[in-house]
C-alpha cells in the first residue's frame, strides 16, 4: 500500500510542480522587457533556453529582492528538470524536445523579467540613498 | 543534516505561517480564504505547543512523539477542511455546497475507518500507528482531492490566478507529504525522512504568502495553458 501511495504521490508531485512553475511563468510572460535588459541579455522578444544561464549570472550581480527568491529557486529547479528531460526522455520521444525547448525559453524569459525588476529595485534604492 | 538546520527550518516554518496571515490581512484576503488563514494560525499555535513539549521533555521523549503525531493528525484534518473550502470557491456558482460538505465528511470518516482497519490487522496495534497511518492516508486523500479540484479548475475554466496558485501549491504540498510519509512507512529506519518534512512545511506558507502579496484577487489567467498534458 505504502509503495503504491509513494509512486502515485511522486507522479502527482511532478505534475503539480510543473503546473505551479508554469503558473509563475505565465504571470511574467506578458510583461515586456525594457530596452536595457534586452541589450544586456541579448534577448530580442522571445528567449531561448541557452540564455537562462547567462541571465542567472547577471541576476547574481544585482542586489536580491526577498520576494523573488522563492520563485527563482522554483524556476531554477524546473529548468534543471527540463534539462534532464531534454537529455534523456526527449531523445527517445522527439515531440518532447520541442516542448522542453519552448519551456526552457520561457524560464529564460522569466529570469529576464526578474532581472528587469531587480535593476528597477536597485535604481530605486540608489535614488533613495542619494536623497538621504 | 545537523540539528541546528532542523531547528532553523522549524522556526522559519512557524514564522512563515504568521507571515501568510499578515499578508492576507494586509491584502484584504483574510475573510475570502478564512479557512486557509485559520489553518495557518492553528499551525503556528501547534508549532508553539510542540516547542513547549520539546523544551520540557526532549526530542526523543514519548511525550514529544505523541504530541507531534497527534497534532499532525489534527493539522492534516484541518488542512483537509481548508481544501474543502477551496472546492466551495470553485463550485461557488453551481450551488452544490451541501453535497460537497457531505462528501467531505463521508470521505474523512471513511479514511479514519480504513486507517483503523489497517492498524487493527498489524501485530502491534498501537494507537500511535493509527495516527501515523491516518496522517499518511489523509495526505493521500488530500492529494487525490486536490487533483480532482485541479481537474475541475481546468474543466470549468476557472481563471482566478490567486485561487489557481493556492490550489497548485496545496497539490505540491499534499503530494510531497504523502510521498514522504509513504517513504517513512516503506523504510522505517530512514532518518532523512524526518528532516524532509520541515523543509516541505516551509514551502506551503511561502507559496501562499506569495499568492496573497503579489497576486491581485482580480488577476486572471488561462489554466489550460498550465496543464502538463495540453487541453
Amino acid at each position: 500500500m505504502a509503495t503504491l501511495i509513494f509512486f502515485l504521490s511522486a507522479a502527482a508531485l511532478l505534475q503539480f510542480f510543473i503546473s505551479y512553475c508554469r503558473s509563475l511563468i505565465a504571470a511574467s510572460i506578458k510583461q515586456p522587457l525594457s530596452a536595457e535588459v534586452r541589450d544586456v541579455t541579448g534577448i530580442p522578444s522571445t528567449a531561448a533556453g541557452e540564455d537562462f544561464a547567462r541571465v542567472i549570472q547577471l541576476l547574481d550581480l544585482c542586489p536580491e529582492r526577498p520576494e523573488d527568491r522563492g520563485r527563482l529557486r522554483a524556476i531554477n529547479a524546473y529548468f534543471r528538470l527540463l534539462n534532464f528531460v531534454s537529455s534523456t526522455l526527449a531523445r527517445i520521444i522527439p515531440a518532447l524536445m520541442t516542448w522542453t525547448d519552448m519551456e526552457r525559453g520561457q524560464c529564460a524569459y522569466f529570469a529576464a523579467v526578474t532581472l528587469d525588476r531587480r535593476i528597477a529595485f536597485s535604481r530605486d534604492m540608489l535614488a533613495q540613498q542619494i536623497e538621504t | 543534516m545537523p540539528a541546528s538546520i532542523g531547528y532553523a527550518l522549524w522556526i522559519l516554518g512557524a514564522l512563515l505561517e504568521v507571515v501568510v496571515v499578515v499578508c492576507a490581512l494586509k491584502r484584504h484576503s483574510f475573510h475570502r480564504y478564512l479557512c486557509l488563514n485559520l489553518y495557518m494560525l492553528f499551525s503556528f499555535v501547534v508549532s508553539v505547543i510542540r516547542y513547549e513539549v520539546f523544551s520540557k521533555f526532549g526530542l526523543r521523549s514519548h511525550e514529544y512523539l505523541y504530541c507531534y503525531y497527534y497534532s499532525d493528525a489534527v493539522l492534516t484534518i484541518f488542512l483537509y477542511l481548508a481544501l474543502i473550502t477551496l472546492y466551495l470557491h470553485v463550485f461557488d456558482e453551481m450551488k452544490v455546497e451541501k453535497y460537497v460538505r457531505l462528501a467531505a465528511i463521508v470521505l474523512l470518516a471513511g479514511t479514519a475507518l480504513f486507517s483503523y482497519a489497517v492498524v487493527q490487522q498489524s501485530s502491534q496495534r498501537m494507537f500511535t500507528s493509527f495516527v501515523y497511518e491516518l496522517s499518511q492516508n489523509l495526505y493521500f486523500v488530500g492529494l487525490v482531492l486536490t487533483y480532482v479540484l485541479w481537474g475541475a479548475i481546468l474543466k470549468l475554466r476557472e481563471t482566478r490566478t490567486q485561487l489557481v496558485q493556492l490550489v497548485l501549491s496545496l497539490g505540491v504540498y499534499f503530494s510531497a507529504f504523502a510521498a514522504t510519509f509513504a517513504l517513512g512507512n516503506m523504510f522505517p529506519n530512514l532518518q532523512s525522512v524526518t528532516y524532509i518534512a520541515p523543509l516541505f512545511g516551509c514551502m506551503l506558507p511561502l507559496a501562499w504568502a506569495y499568492a496573497f502579496v503579489r497576486l491581485s484577487p482580480d488577476a486572471r489567467m488561462v489554466p489550460a495553458r498550465l496543464a502538463v498534458v495540453p487541453r
